[in-house]
């Protein structure tokens, strides 16, 4: 037996021994990672330095970690986490591995969004924010819309978001061909992500949305379960297909929107994460837990690499995520040939 | 389902109405323009001509090799399509997802990037990188469709967040890429052409006896092992033809990402069934969307070209959500 089974009172949780290793190892990846990036910077803080800076003791250079790498460090965390859970979930719906939010045009809707912002109104941050929120959500909005009636198929709406996305790309670069070469370059850049310059005054927010998000996902979690496993099964145990779906979708939706509203569209992790995590908790289906933890990783990974691989000049972290998270990717895929 | 079930003789009709509609596309596009020809003019140009008529010039050295470009590129890429999907068994497969297309232009970034510049270093750069990428992805994927789907997708957005690095730190490089990172059949007329055409040639050819065989391995490993099928070969086979069909309608046009993903949906409507049939369906429906793109891309707007592969996602996005709404998603 590699299965724990949790019991109290009616409820009872089923752990796979593997995923709970899986999942210690994660967390303590993410806080070495996390203290990593607490101690790197222009100055480098021992850290000795960073817990007496945490605990409130720490003096002048305490300001510096408590205030600019902490929630930085945290925003990668919570944003990473926010990414894979929504990629797992529209991976789920679909049960298909292209099935992920930046393939079904959230993320080209947030960019069209941010374009507008950045190319007719002035472009100020709190513009961006707004407009990409209203860009990702109308585009998802319009998915479900065009795939509703007749049936909700999960193939039916992703081929709906691709030709959507298709649409809203060749509109996107039409206004970057069109626009002058700084603004192009600045559009670009910030639809590659970033987490550079977040401060507290920024995250409060995201952080408490991407939270109720989290709680209300975990209550679906074991309909979302039986949902994985097909259709017929659900209902049979169940589950109410439609309003399922609908929640579902608009916590994935959620998630991203809310991640991109901070940081901009930071892309393949939703779509890398879950796949990642699910073949390292060698679990069928594409769980949530693993999805989450290892897109929580990606991120402040990626994020300590954007900093580090030129400094002092920042990378976008979504330019280093798609890269890293590629490549282990394709790692991990070779691996699985041998073993085959 | 009826669409599907339709017998092999209304689908020959099918094809043929598709073909003639193919035809008839083709030659009106020689008269639509920047500067409209009347229909008349159109097919004395090309009956015969004037060498000193400005109309019958545009028509025979701008028009007529620029329509041939859009079929080759539009079947290259319906073919493709086809063929990506069923290998992979995923509806939501295009050529470009085996690296193709991401390779190209990863190529072409570093090349510029490296002082390599002009129309035949791009042509060059751009099948190099497409077959690499392709060797890459089926190393690493050939055991089952899904690696081979996530390889590619993986290696994609690898080389496309390395590529975008690269380009944020020099905005020359970056200037370059975004005029070839969007499809257009403008100005290509002239540029040498032959060898992108032939390939495609033979990418086309190809492509009738692998389908057959495409068609056992979509059953499934067992089945197609108990049908005389050698998967492994097969897949090898329908991988080099989609790299060379992609690559070379990537040379010619650059990247048009829309239409092998649409051309199979809309294929599977009207052809239904097996994947020969599929292919036939591809290669008439691809042109047909580049031919009534690329026209539109001339006339669309009164400040000049649009370049093709906005207006194919304008064409083809409505067309796919009517297609799927109406009949549902057509599984494989």
């Amino acid at each position: 037996m590699t299965a724990l089974v949790l019991r109290r009172g009616r409820l009872s949780f089923r752990v796979e021994r593997r995923v709970l290793v899986l999942t210690a190892v994660m967390v303590v990846l993410i806080a070495g990672l996390g203290l990593l990036g607490l101690c790197y910077g222009a100055n480098w803080a021992s850290p000795a330095k960073v817990f007496a800076a945490l605990s409130g003791s720490g003096g002048g250079s305490s300001v510096v970690i408590r205030d600019w790498r902490l929630p930085r460090v945290l925003a990668a965390v919570i944003f990473g986490l926010a990414l894979g859970v929504a990629g797992a979930i529209f991976q789920n719906i679909t049960r298909n591995p292209l099935g992920s939010p930046d393939v079904i045009g959230l993320d080209a809707g947030a960019y069209t969004g941010a374009l507008v912002a950045i190319t007719v109104l002035s472009g100020s941050p709190g513009q961006l924010a707004v407009s990409s929120v209203v860009g990702g959500v109308v585009t998802a909005a319009a998915v479900y819309l065009l795939s509703l009636g007749g049936g909700l198929s999960g193939l039916r709406l992703v081929v709906i978001g691709i030709a959507v996305n298709a649409m809203l790309t060749a509109f996107n670069s039409w206004i970057v061909l069109r626009a002058e070469l700084e603004v192009a370059i600045a559009a670009v850049g910030w639809n590659a992500g970033s987490l550079s310059g977040v401060g507290w005054d920024g995250l409060r927010i995201p952080f408490a949305v991407i939270a109720v998000l989290l709680v209300a996902l975990a209550l679906r979690a074991q309909a979302l379960h039986q949902y994985s496993l097909g259709s017929a099964m659900a209902v049979t145990t169940g589950v109410g297909l439609e309003p399922l779906r609908l929640q579902l979708v608009l916590i994935g939706v959620g998630c991203t929107a809310t991640v991109t509203a901070v940081a901009g569209p930071i892309a393949f992790i939703a779509l890398a994460a879950p796949q990642i995590g699910r073949r390292l908790a060698a679990a069928p289906g594409v769980p949530l837990l693993p999805a989450a933890l290892t897109g929580a990783v990606l991120l402040l990974a990626a994020d300590l690499v954007a900093q580090m691989l030129l400094a002092p000049v920042a990378l976008p972290v979504g330019v280093v995520s798609t890269a890293i998270g590629g490549c282990y990717l394709i790692w991990l895929l070779t691996k699985e040939v041998r073993r085959a | 389902m009826t669409v599907r079930l339709r017998e092999s003789g209304t689908r020959s009709g099918l094809l043929i109405a598709a073909l003639v509609l193919l035809v008839v596309i083709a030659v009106l596009s020689f008269g639509v323009g920047a500067h409209g020809i009347a229909p008349g003019e159109v097919l004395r140009a090309l009956f015969g001509g004037d060498t000193a008529n400005p109309d019958h010039l545009v028509v025979r050295d701008v028009r007529l090799p620029r329509a041939y470009l859009a079929i080759a590129a539009g079947a290259a890429l319906g073919v493709a399509g086809v063929l990506v999907q069923a290998l992979s068994r995923n509806p939501l497969a295009e050529p470009g997802v085996l690296g193709v297309t991401s390779g190209a232009g990863f190529a072409i970034t570093v090349g510029v990037s490296l002082g390599l510049s002009g129309p035949f270093g791009e042509l060059v750069l751009s099948v190099a990188g497409a077959l690499l990428a392709a060797a890459l992805v089926y190393s690493v994927g050939r055991q089952s469709p899904l690696r081979l789907v996530l390889t590619g997708t993986a290696l994609t957005f690898v080389l496309t967040g390395v590529g975008l690095g690269l380009r944020l730190l020099d905005p020359e490089v970056f200037d370059v890429y975004r005029f070839w990172s969007i499809g257009s059949l403008a100005g290509r007329e002239q540029a040498p052409m032959a060898l992108p055409l032939a390939a495609i040639g033979v990418g086309l050819l190809g492509a009738l006896p692998v389908s057959r065989q495409l068609n056992a391995v979509a059953l499934g490993e067992t089945v197609a092992h108990t049908l005389g099928a050698n998967v492994a070969r097969v897949r090898f086979a329908t991988l080099a033809l989609i790299t060379l069909l992609a690559g070379a309608a990537t040379a010619i046009a650059g990247p048009i990402l829309f239409v092998g993903l649409m051309v199979p949906h809309l294929a599977r409507r009207l052809g239904g069934g097996s994947v020969p049939w599929l292919v036939g369906f591809g290669a008439v429906l691809g042109p047909i969307l580049l031919l009534l793109s690329d026209m539109g891309s001339r006339v669309l707007l009164p400040t000049g070209e649009v370049p093709v592969a906005i207006v194919t996602a304008f064409v083809g996005g409505p067309v796919l959500i009517w297609a799927v709404r109406k009949y549902g998603a057509a599984p494989l």
